[in-house]
């Protein structure tokens, strides 16, 4: 084994870009889980992103364009879910299990064109006087400026169930959706614009791989990051903290394992593809798991 | 099951209606269950180009069903077992993890004609078929192991089975012959489509300084990953990836499955169709070598086309002794060449390539 091969600043730079599609998608997630509602399409929104970003781009040029059609893009298929499940009172987890299915159809269909074209070029962002740092530079204030846009949306989202007067209704409306309807708020309208946040932010995940991880369109190229995502808006017990934490976790050993891979360790390659999943799943459990919110899954409607 | 397979389920179901109505000329059913999506750019996009390529040979005489994205395993006995209810004559199941679910429904339907892709089991209604990727991967190893400077190339690949093992092999063999000091760094993916992860174990293979990618998975996001990075060199994988050439994809291996599908499809037309086992190379075009580009300098090209001629002609085999194993046993002796059963379950590195097989 040739340990010394693996340069560890630019593996902890990659555990950044790795991590950043599945933060995107949690972090929306975990809004819509806080608002009560479970929606299990994470996977249809990111790829319905992934080809819709990747078509503006294209069409337009502008990679900055595309991530904005992707958000638009992943917020309209949520409409759909949150239009079945907050007015017509659909189960929440087969019509989320169903979205994921008209996802990757619909996603499918409209990349017809698109496939072996390439996306326009979205540069890394060299940040002055901070990128010129030594060996933090090139690790945090080198990457391309949608790793700072995750980063920014999950402070925000933070903040904003902290401390705001709106992330406190949105709390309550998940906690208990009958007592924030007694009180006079309007749950189904909370709930609409979580849901079409959670959509959004999924697009903007599958978006990233689109346009920069891969940069390119195939069929079914999110390959299960979205349930990734669902996984560890639970194990994170729906703070935007963790979440944080467990997206780097699992961004950090997939690239680890890869690259004790190339440098020939005398691990097992079962174990090691194994790694990012159990270490995920250890730490947060460790970090002792949180309640869910009271009304999750629960459908509601004012008559009741 | 995506809407996709819906979809090809409610062709078919259409199509035995409007079948069985005409006047006992019931057209030929040939039935494509593939690992990924058509739009892969790679192995199940050539697959599906011999789809289309049999519907256009034959018209009307035949109609072809498909189902694509089908995982590996009791799944894919679901997908055919349905094709086969539903009337399919033939059905090609194009990847080698559809081995045992082939053998197993196609003993429950004993008239329905079966073809297994890199497999190497067969039965009565079972046949197997393959290309000798491996002669692809000599050209291949020959041209990287003259293109690298780092003498790192760095080598994708999917599961530990003879198949992805014998192109290792073929590639180091042929690249250590222009290069001793030809260092090969290889990535487990376990996974025969995940653009994200092939892109990640690309990129890991750069930064640790391979300037010539292999791989062999299906998607091209490698060779995007190739291009970012700008000085590293890479090959089409069962699909020409042109639209990287001229650079990072300095060649390819292209499957061209057109010619034994349509031959296939016509044995079960005329009723003469028996259970073979085809392996085809260079020679009969089972397997193409892509346009070796001008980024590759012109001697390296010139013999590059040479051994690609040898290999067409057989004067020349990719395994030609003396060959050593990893351990340092021998295999084969001086100018002995390897025989066929023992490619086909080849399980062993030969001499100079480092890491273990995973088991």
């Amino acid at each position: 084994m040739d340990l010394s091969s693996i340069n560890p600043v630019l593996l902890l730079a990659s555990l950044m870009v790795a991590a950043t599609p599945i933060l995107l998608a949690a972090i929306g997630e975990l809004v819509v889980e806080r608002a009560g509602v479970l929606n299990l399409g994470v996977e249809g929104m990111m790829i319905t992103g992934a080809v819709c970003g990747f078509v503006v781009a294209v069409g337009t040029n502008s990679p900055w364009l595309g991530f904005l059609g992707a958000a638009i893009g992943g917020a309209l298929l949520s409409v759909i879910f949150g239009f079945l499940t907050q007015l017509l009172l659909s189960n929440q987890v087969a019509t989320g299990l169903a979205l994921t299915l008209f996802g990757l159809g619909l996603s499918a269909l409209m990349g017809q064109g698109y496939i072996g074209i390439k996306a326009p070029e979205f540069p890394d962002w060299h940040i002055p006087l901070l990128g010129d740092i030594p060996v933090i530079g090139p690790i945090v204030f080198q990457h391309d400026p949608m790793v700072y846009v995750g980063l920014v949306i999950v402070a925000g989202v933070w903040a904003f169930l902290k401390y705001s007067r709106a992330g406190l209704i949105l709390r309550a409306v998940g906690e208990n959706h009958e007592a924030a309807h007694a009180l006079g708020y309007h749950v189904v309208r909370v709930r609409m614009l979580a849901i079409m946040f959670g959509g959004a932010c999924a697009g903007l995940g599958g978006a990233y791989l689109s346009l920069v991880r891969v940069p390119q369109w195939t069929e079914g190229m999110t390959a299960g990051a979205g349930w990734i995502a669902l996984a560890i808006v639970v194990f994170a017990s729906w703070r935007p903290g963790r979440l944080l934490l467990g997206a780097y976790l699992f961004g950090g050993v997939t690239v680890l394992q890869l690259n004790l891979q190339a440098a020939g360790a005398a691990i097992g390659v079962e174990y090691l593809s194994m790694a990012p999943y159990l270490a995920t799943i250890a730490v947060l459990v460790i970090m002792r798991a949180g309640r869910a919110p009271g009304s999750l899954g629960q459908s509601f409607h004012a008559s009741r | 099951m995506t809407m996709k397979t819906l979809l090809a389920g409610a062709t078919l179901a259409l199509g035995l209606a409007t079948g069985a109505a005409a006047d006992g000329h019931e057209p030929t059913t040939v039935g494509f269950v593939y690992v990924g999506p058509i739009g892969d750019g790679g192995w199940t996009y050539e697959h599906d180009k011999g789809r289309l390529a049999v519907e256009e040979a034959f018209g009307d005489q035949v109609e072809t069903v498909y189902v694509e994205s089908v995982p590996e395993g009791p799944d894919a006995e679901r997908v055919m077992t349905q094709m086969a209810l539903q009337g399919a004559d033939l059905i090609f199941t194009t990847s080698f993890g559809y081995m045992d679910q082939t053998i197993a429904v196609a003993e429950k339907f004993p008239d329905v004609k079966f073809e297994h892709a890199t497999g190497y089991k067969r039965a009565d209604n079972v046949s197997t078929y393959s290309a000798r990727f491996y002669e692809g991967r000599a050209v291949q190893g020959h041209i990287a192991g003259q293109m690298t400077e780092s003498n790192v190339i760095g080598y994708i690949a999917s599961f530990p089975i003879p198949e992805v093992i014998r192109g290792i092999n073929s590639a180091y063999l042929h690249a250590a012959e222009v290069n001793p000091d030809v260092e090969f760094k290889i990535i487990w993916v376990y996974t025969w489509f995940d653009p994200a992860k092939e892109a990640e174990a690309a990129n890991v293979l750069i930064e640790q300084g391979a300037d010539v990618i292999l791989q062999h998975t299906d998607s091209t996001a490698p060779q995007a990953a190739a291009q970012a990075a700008g000085n590293v060199v890479t090959f089409g994988q069962a699909s020409d990836m042109a639209e990287f050439a001229p650079f990072p994809r300095v060649s390819s291996i292209i499957d061209d499955w057109a010619p034994y599908y349509i031959a296939r499809t016509q044995a079960v037309i005329d009723g003469t169709w028996e259970s073979t086992d085809t392996w085809d190379g260079i020679g009969p075009g089972m397997v193409g070598i892509g346009e070796i580009t001008d980024a590759v300098p012109a001697e390296i090209k010139a013999s590059a086309e040479a051994l690609v001629e040898s290999l067409r002609t057989g004067e020349y085999h990719a395994f030609t002794g003396p060959i050593n194993k990893q351990d340092g046993s021998a295999w084969l002796a001086d100018g002995e060449i390897a025989d066929d059963g023992t490619l086909a379950g080849m399980d062993f590195y030969v001499e100079g390539i480092t890491g273990e097989i995973p088991q």
